[in-house]
């Protein structure tokens, strides 16, 4: 599996990209390997503030539903509409084209404590 | 989507409204006698709906044909085996649906006096004796419509109880790892944090977490008995008194009885609040999904909080007993699913406290011989003696791309209906089997024999089972579609 | 004791089988002085006695059929064509389980997607789900998906809402932030807009009416409509479901939540169950369904299948995460409703809709002449009407049932302060010699 250098981790299986001052979220190939066939997101709403750790959205499959959560605290500044028309982004492209959410971080300093790509594909192996 | 054209009529899928035309009626409705009054007139046109409700137009001959050719694809208890864990697919006899049809049943209206519906009354008065006798609980409120809802119900007691005492601080509602769906989820609906307590390594709870979930936030631990495995919780006294030691509620979980009806009662063990689910130990037809019935039983010290209304007998006449300060209040209109309380009645009657012991007595017999004999051919990951249903576990077919499901599946293919697939939660692969006591030997040597030849397959040509089931009405259905797309009406398809 | 098909022989054979002597052995985990127990019930009856007593019972009560009843709220007596019961009598039905198992339950799915369609198509609303427990429980339900929905905390209900439907409200309220207010109604039981605009406030998530509503008037939503959407709060509407053969459907006040019972569509009283909540709403609100939802889809052949669908939510997956606990439905009574309407039909359902009201008008019109009768609903309405005596209820509804009759509901049961106030119902059962009859005697009674 494919988790890229240039993104951090969690234990959840959110991965976060960082560009500045600007935060993308979505899940890792791992976890839409896990759901299987996403066919719902139910988005959080533009504006709404959110605390690392905590759900902030939900991802579907036929058999289950699955909480997102933030990997950091801050507000969200934009949502992925194309995902509610086309979930099945999330299996062909979860790094790409199917993020969740951006945020803008009240703490850029927690992105120093997520999991590197070396250190998720650890607990990945590690049956987590 | 289309509809193939040439296609047998019993699997014609068409709708309705897809055979609807124009001009149609199923039945002669009386002529209108004050047209000339024209009553119609007086109702102003911004209250009168802008064009008809636009069904289906079709004679009662042809939808007698839709709706019988309907039933031909169903499974069901009458014309297959359903070993449906937890589920307790017994036979539903049918004096129950004569009787619960008959016009002084009902064609009576909630609102009469209580003069004119004494028969209806005493039922329910004797119904509600005769659980409180079977599962020595102090009194039984027959108002809820149904399992999830007499839980429902019976969390807003445990609610009550502890605010009446003026104890706040029990925000938490315990329930197993083994625990079905609905345990957590009514609590979670009556405003508790869930607490899941785990199984120790013979299937049971494990004592020494829950003693450890014990403290003062705990409201209530939810418990089934036997649990979702069929093993009886043996520590069931040491885990009532360490829950009423720190002050908890014991909740029955009544899904399970019908291993002990007659035998033993969840009042004896310590529990305060039980529901039943008449529809699985008491016979009542499960109906596709719907009615059932849930009443619920509680211990002296919470008669009070009951929903209301409850039925007495005062000076000789039946009546309705409102007047209960403490009570949660109303959970449903007028006095519960009646007509599914009368099928239930019956059954008791019927049965008397001997035909009841023997059911409890034939469903682990039943049970017991299918695990042995299922236990040579089949993982049994809990391979103790069960009470009323055991689960097995297809586990060790994960390499050839298996699951408990593709099992499931190829039973249709020989009459049988599938047993309850990835439950409980706790065991990969579940397969969980509940022959209830109306299977005959035969019926559970041929089951074992199917079982058998599913294991071949299975390792011979896991595809089989992969693509089964192959003689239903359809094969298995694009879920991901369904749930991607929601087609839930006609209007739907139009669109 | 017949249906026990174990022999003796078998018993013995099975109990070898698993590897025990006796029974008792398969039980040695149970603590010894829990079995046993002493349990009182009364002695086992055979089937023809089963069946003499009961029918004894039955016979005791005093029936709609029997009997001239002009007795409503909230429980209706509508003609049924005997096509509904030979359907649901149908044991490949009645005796099959939820449909789990989607290639095994064709028949038991496709009812349920029809019965979605057609009360879409009566209420002129998106979405219909495999319905609910009854009226009152769906409208719990309806103002659990509006306080999540809308992540207010407040709900204004009307009081000429059925006051059973009110008090199970309440209820289910109890545990969440949920705050129910209600809305008065005016001297003519309309819903008060004045007191209405007073409690209207951004923390309103729902607004609830019933239209007919518990004093069986027709209520115009135009204004409501309008102010509660302004409001950015959903509006849930409940009435009698054959109303919407012939009034205003929910879907064209757009309303956001059609609920309520669907007993009329087809079921008998049977002393206030089972019968069938019905709970429709839009497409916005579609993932916010509580219970049971039949999808359309294809099998691998591509054949046209049914399937439960958006289970993702519900409590066997979601445990204390699910939005409700709800697990059944009441499918068979599903089913009834939706034999009902289709046997009506397009036509049928007007026309039935319109022998309802005009039935009510005549009776409402013949009682406005007798001397000691005020009629009080006197705006628009569908089937029933109430109507003030210069006696105590108890006392009329005495007097009639010496008459072999059933008068109505009286008012003050719920409502203490309408006294000498009843709600007559007529329906299409009703013929005008029934009413003419009932008009009579009540002149007599009225003196």
């Amino acid at each position: 599996m494919n988790y890229p250098n240039e993104l951090r981790y969690t234990k959840t299986h959110e991965w976060v990209r960082r560009d500045g001052n600007v935060i993308k979220v979505g899940i890792t190939e791992y976890a839409q390997h896990e759901i299987t066939d996403v066919v719902y997101v139910e988005l959080p709403h533009v504006g709404n503030s959110i605390e690392s750790g905590k759900p902030v959205c939900i991802v579907e499959s036929v058999k289950a539903a699955f909480d997102i959560y933030a990997p950091m605290s801050g507000v969200i500044k934009a949502i992925n509409t194309a995902l509610e028309s086309d979930p099945g982004l999330i299996n062909r492209d979860p790094y790409g084209s199917a993020w969740l959410f951006e945020l803008s971080p009240s703490n850029v300093e927690e992105w120093d404590s997520l999991m590197t790509s070396a250190q998720y594909e650890q607990v990945i192996k590690q049956g987590v | 989507m289309n509809v193939e054209s040439h296609i047998n009529l019993e699997q014609d899928s068409k709708l309705l409204f897809e055979k609807s035309k124009p001009g149609k009626s199923g039945t002669p409705l009386p002529k209108r006698k004050f047209q000339n009054r024209n009553f119609g007139k007086l109702i102003p046109q911004s209250l009168q709906r802008a064009s008809g409700a636009r069904l289906p137009q079709l004679t009662e001959s042809e939808l007698i044909r839709h709706f019988i050719n309907l039933s031909r694809k169903n499974f069901s208890v009458d014309t297959h085996f359903y070993p449906l864990g937890s589920c307790t697919m017994k036979y539903n006899p049918k004096i129950n649906e004569d009787i619960a049809g008959l016009e002084g049943f009902s064609w009576i209206h909630p609102y009469q006096d209580i003069s004119e519906v004494q028969g209806m009354l005493r039922i329910l008065h004797e119904l509600s004796t005769a659980l409180s006798e079977i599962t020595g609980m102090a009194e039984v409120s027959l108002q809820p419509a149904a399992g999830a809802h007499g839980e429902l119900t019976g969390m807003m007691i445990t609610r009550a109880y502890h605010l009446s005492r003026g104890d706040t601080k029990r925000t938490r509602v315990l329930v197993p790892d083994s625990s079905h769906g609905t345990n957590p989820a009514s609590a979670g609906q009556c405003g508790f944090e869930v607490v899941q307590i785990p199984s120790n390594a013979r299937g049971r709870v494990d004592l020494i977490a829950l003693e450890a979930a014990l403290d003062d936030r705990a409201a209530c631990l939810m418990l089934t008995n036997p649990n979702t495995l069929g093993l009886f919780e043996d520590d069931i006294l040491q885990i009532c008194e360490a829950v009423h030691r720190k002050g908890a509620l014991l909740y029955y979980d009544g899904a399970n009885l019908n291993a002990l009806v007659g035998n033993l009662r969840p009042g004896d063990m310590g529990f305060d609040i039980i529901h039943l689910n008449l529809h699985k130990t008491f016979s009542t037809p499960h109906g596709c999904g719907g009615p059932g019935a849930g009443p619920v039983g509680v211990s002296k010290t919470l008669i009070p909080f009951l929903p209301v209304p409850s039925i007495v007998k005062k000076d000789g006449q039946y009546g309705f007993d409102y007047n209960r300060p403490a009570s949660i209040g109303k959970v449903k209109s007028f006095y519960g699913n009646v007509g599914v309380l009368i099928r239930a009645y019956v059954y008791i009657r019927m049965l008397g406290l001997d035909g009841l012991k023997r059911v409890s007595h034939d469903a682990v017999v039943n049970a017991n011989y299918l695990r042995k004999k299922l236990s040579t051919i089949y993982n049994v990951p809990y391979n103790d003696f069960c009470m009323h249903e055991f689960v097995i576990s297809t586990s060790n077919f994960d390499s050839k791309g298996l699951h408990a499901g593709d099992f499931g599946k190829r039973l249709l293919d020989y009459g049988i209906h599938a047993p309850t697939v990835h439950f409980p939660l706790i065991v990969k692969e579940a397969l969980m089997i509940e022959p209830t006591e109306t299977e005959s030997k035969e019926m559970l040597d041929r089951f074992v024999d199917v079982m058998r030849q599913i294991h071949r397959e299975a390792n011979e040509s896991p595809d089989i089972l992969k693509n089964a089931p192959y003689t239903t009405p359809i094969s298995r259905p694009d879920e991901v579609l369904a749930a991607r797309n929601p087609v839930l009406s006609f209007r739907d398809i139009e669109r | 004791m017949e249906n026990f098909p174990l022999t003796s022989e078998d018993q013995h054979q099975m109990l070898a089988e698993i590897g025990v002597q006796h029974f008792g052995e398969m039980l040695k985990c149970i603590p010894e002085k829990l079995r046993n127990p002493k349990i009182n019930l009364p002695e086992a009856l055979s089937e023809l006695d089963a069946q003499k007593w009961f029918c004894e019972l039955a016979g005791q009560n005093i029936t709609l059929k029997q009997n001239l009843s002009f007795l409503g709220s909230g429980c209706y007596e509508h003609f049924i064509p005997s096509i509904v019961r030979h359907v649901v009598s149908r044991s490949e039905f009645y005796t099959a389980y939820t449909p789990y198992q989607p290639e095994a339950s064709q028949g038991s799915l496709q009812m349920l997607f029809e019965y979605q369609s057609l009360m879409c198509e009566l209420t002129g609303l998106e979405v219909s789900n495999g319905s609910h427990y009854d009226g009152a429980t769906a409208l719990a339900e309806s103002l659990m998906m509006a306080l999540n929905h809308t992540r207010r905390n407040n709900i204004l209900i009307a009081s000429s809402v059925h006051p059973e439907y009110r008090l199970v409200a309440r209820t289910y309220l109890q545990g969440t932030h949920g705050v129910l207010e209600e809305v008065s109604f005016s001297p003519d039981f309309a819903f008060d807009l004045n007191d209405f605009k007073k409690k209207l406030s951004p923390e309103i998530a729902a607004v609830v009416i019933q239209s007919p509503n518990f004093f069986g008037l027709v209520e115009d939503l135009t204004e409501i409509e309008k102010l509660v959407h302004a409001n950015g709060s959903l509006l849930i509407m409940m009435g009698h479901p054959l109303s919407f053969g012939f009034f205003k459907s929910p879907g064209e006040w757009h309303a956001d939540i059609a609920c309520g019972e669907g007993q009329p569509l087809g079921i008998v009283p049977g002393f206030g169950g089972p019968w069938l909540g019905y709970l429709v709403t839009t497409k916005a609100l579609m993932r916010r369904i509580p219970g049971r939802l039949v999808g359309m889809t294809k099998d691998h052949e591509g054949r046209r299948a049914f399937c439960l669908t958006l289970q993702a939510r519900e409590q066997h997956i979601r445990r204390e995460k699910a939005p409700s606990n709800i697990c059944s439905n009441q499918a068979l009574c599903a089913m009834m409703a939706c034999v009902y309407l289709a046997t009506l039909g397009e036509s049928g359902v007007k026309q039935i809709a319109e022998l309802n009201l005009e039935n009510a008008n005549y009776l409402r019109d013949s009682l406005g002449a007798v001397p000691g009768i005020e009629v009080l609903t006197k705006g628009t309405i569908f089937n029933e009407f109430v109507v003030k005596f210069s006696k105590p209820i108890q006392k009329i509804n005495g007097e009639l049932r010496k008459r072999g009759m059933i008068g109505g509901l009286d008012l003050e049961r719920f409502y203490p302060t309408l006294k000498n106030q009843t709600v007559f119902c007529a329906t299409e059962t009703k013929s005008k010699a029934e009413m003419d009859r009932f008009v009579s005697e009540l002149k007599r009674i009225s003196q």
